[in-house]
């Protein structure tokens, strides 16, 4: 019983990571610079989509869970509840979790947990997301003054939620240290392939009592959550 | 083991030669997504199927065009259970589905799984990404996964067979595919991506 509880904790860890990021990716439909981005964040929403279904059906009726909870119910780190603000604000939250979500999901893959099944699919798809988000680091650090600035501004400005991904979540063989390790030197190491200055700051909130994992959220992860609920909460047991 | 019936492999054939929904063209089979079929009673059949990406929309289609191929075989009750272990590969793609998938004007995944001794070949790659810079195409590629035969194996245009291909988009009109463009015949076209 103790399995199935820190399992289903788990599920809902990262299920709702996986959830609320292809919600906000999915804010991009019809805003981004230009068609190829459009296309390729909706894919990659529509990938993070599909890991969300699988995860919250581990964890209970995925209907329900995604659009019946209140705020504080939601276990997702805070890192991908964050606007999407310009581009490069999206790039660099694409550019954080991707590089944790494909490390964690090879480790996950690699053992024979219940999660194994899935990371060994979903692994692949992100290795495309991270690949993605990338090139686009370098590509804008890399690029003319006021993308180098933007770009700046935006790894400087996510910098403080980097600290919540290596957090211990109970259900998850990994070692959070050795992740934490291997994140920093590869994120460190695109940022400087792209002329850019590696954040010195925190990497945690001041806030003591927690955070995502523990149910407290940022400002505008409420205004997201009415948006992405209302329509089912407004039309209940509605099908079509 | 256990060894399916004659009547299993009758009902996974059927499944197998539905057409899939978005790249009419293939069919289950020859995309490599039906797992297997199990014979549960009389007129009652469970059907194992598996996702091309984990949220491949055409799921929910293709289950309910297996269910209605299998009822119009007198089966009463289809289930059709996801399974996603093993990850289903490109590499499940059967050679008659890559044959079809070119003669439909997209470029058929290379194979990603190590076949054995691999040939070498002399002269550049060209599958080249200009606005990356110049190593970065292959080191992008390698570190997506992909094995490192892989990269000696050009994306050849499904019009005019030019190896001389450049990456548009990783991502296209569906998950599974990256946009492409022909060197030669100028030419963009979609290609199944090697996952």
């Amino acid at each position: 019983m103790t399995v199935d509880l820190t399992t289903n904790a788990a599920a809902l860890a990262l299920g709702d990571d996986a959830l609320v990021l292809s919600h906000r990716l999915g804010e991009w439909a019809g805003h981004a610079p230009v068609l190829e981005e459009e296309v390729a964040l909706a894919n990659i929403a529509l990938d993070l989509l599909g890991q969300a279904r699988v995860l919250l059906s581990m964890a209970g009726d995925e209907d329900e869970l995604a659009y019946l909870r209140e705020e504080r119910a939601f276990r997702n780190l805070q890192l991908v509840e964050q606007p999407n603000g310009d581009f490069a604000h999206t790039i660099a939250r694409q550019l954080y979790f991707s590089t944790h979500q494909h490390l964690l999901y090879a480790r996950l893959a690699a053992g024979d947990g219940p999660f194994a099944g899935l990371a060994a699919k979903a692994v692949k798809e992100v290795a495309y997301h991270r690949d993605h988000a990338e090139r686009w680091t370098l590509r804008l650090g890399d690029g003319t003054e006021v993308s180098r600035r933007r770009m700046q501004s935006a790894v400087d400005a996510l910098w403080r939620f980097t600290g919540e991904l290596f957090q211990p979540v109970d259900g998850l063989d990994v070692d959070p240290a050795a992740l934490e390790a291997t994140w920093l030197e590869s994120v460190t190491d695109v940022l400087r392939r792209a002329t850019l200055t590696v954040p010195e700051g925190r990497r945690t909130g001041a806030w003591r009592a927690g955070a995502g994992r523990q149910g407290l959220h940022t400002e505008s992860f409420g205004r997201m959550l009415a948006e992405m609920q209302h329509l089912h909460r407004s039309h209940p047991g509605a099908s079509w | 083991m256990v060894t399916a019936t004659a009547l299993e492999a009758e009902l996974l054939d059927i499944a197998g030669s539905v057409p899939d929904p978005e790249l009419p063209v293939l069919t289950l089979r020859e995309l490599g997504v039906v797992r297997a079929v199990h014979v549960r009673g009389a007129d009652s059949v469970e059907v194992e199927l598996t996702p091309t990406y984990t949220g491949c929309p055409a799921m929910e289609a293709m289950s309910l065009d297996i269910e209605r191929a299998l009822h119009a075989h007198g089966m009463r009750e289809v289930a059709v259970r996801t399974v996603l272990s093993p990850a289903w590969s490109t590499d499940d793609i059967t050679a008659e589905g890559r044959r079809k998938l070119r003669e439909f004007g997209i470029a058929p995944p290379r194979v990603t799984r190590d076949p054995g001794p691999v040939a070498l070949r002399l002269g550049p790659t060209r599958t080249l990404d200009r606005e990356a810079g110049a190593d970065t195409d292959a080191a992008a590629e390698a570190g997506v996964g992909r094995e490192a035969s892989l990269l000696s194996d050009p994306v050849r245009c499904p019009h005019c067979g030019s190896p001389d291909t450049e990456l548009l988009s990783r991502f296209s009109s569906t998950a599974c595919k990256a946009l492409r463009r022909c060197l030669d015949c100028r030419e963009p076209f979609d290609h199944f991506k090697e996952l």
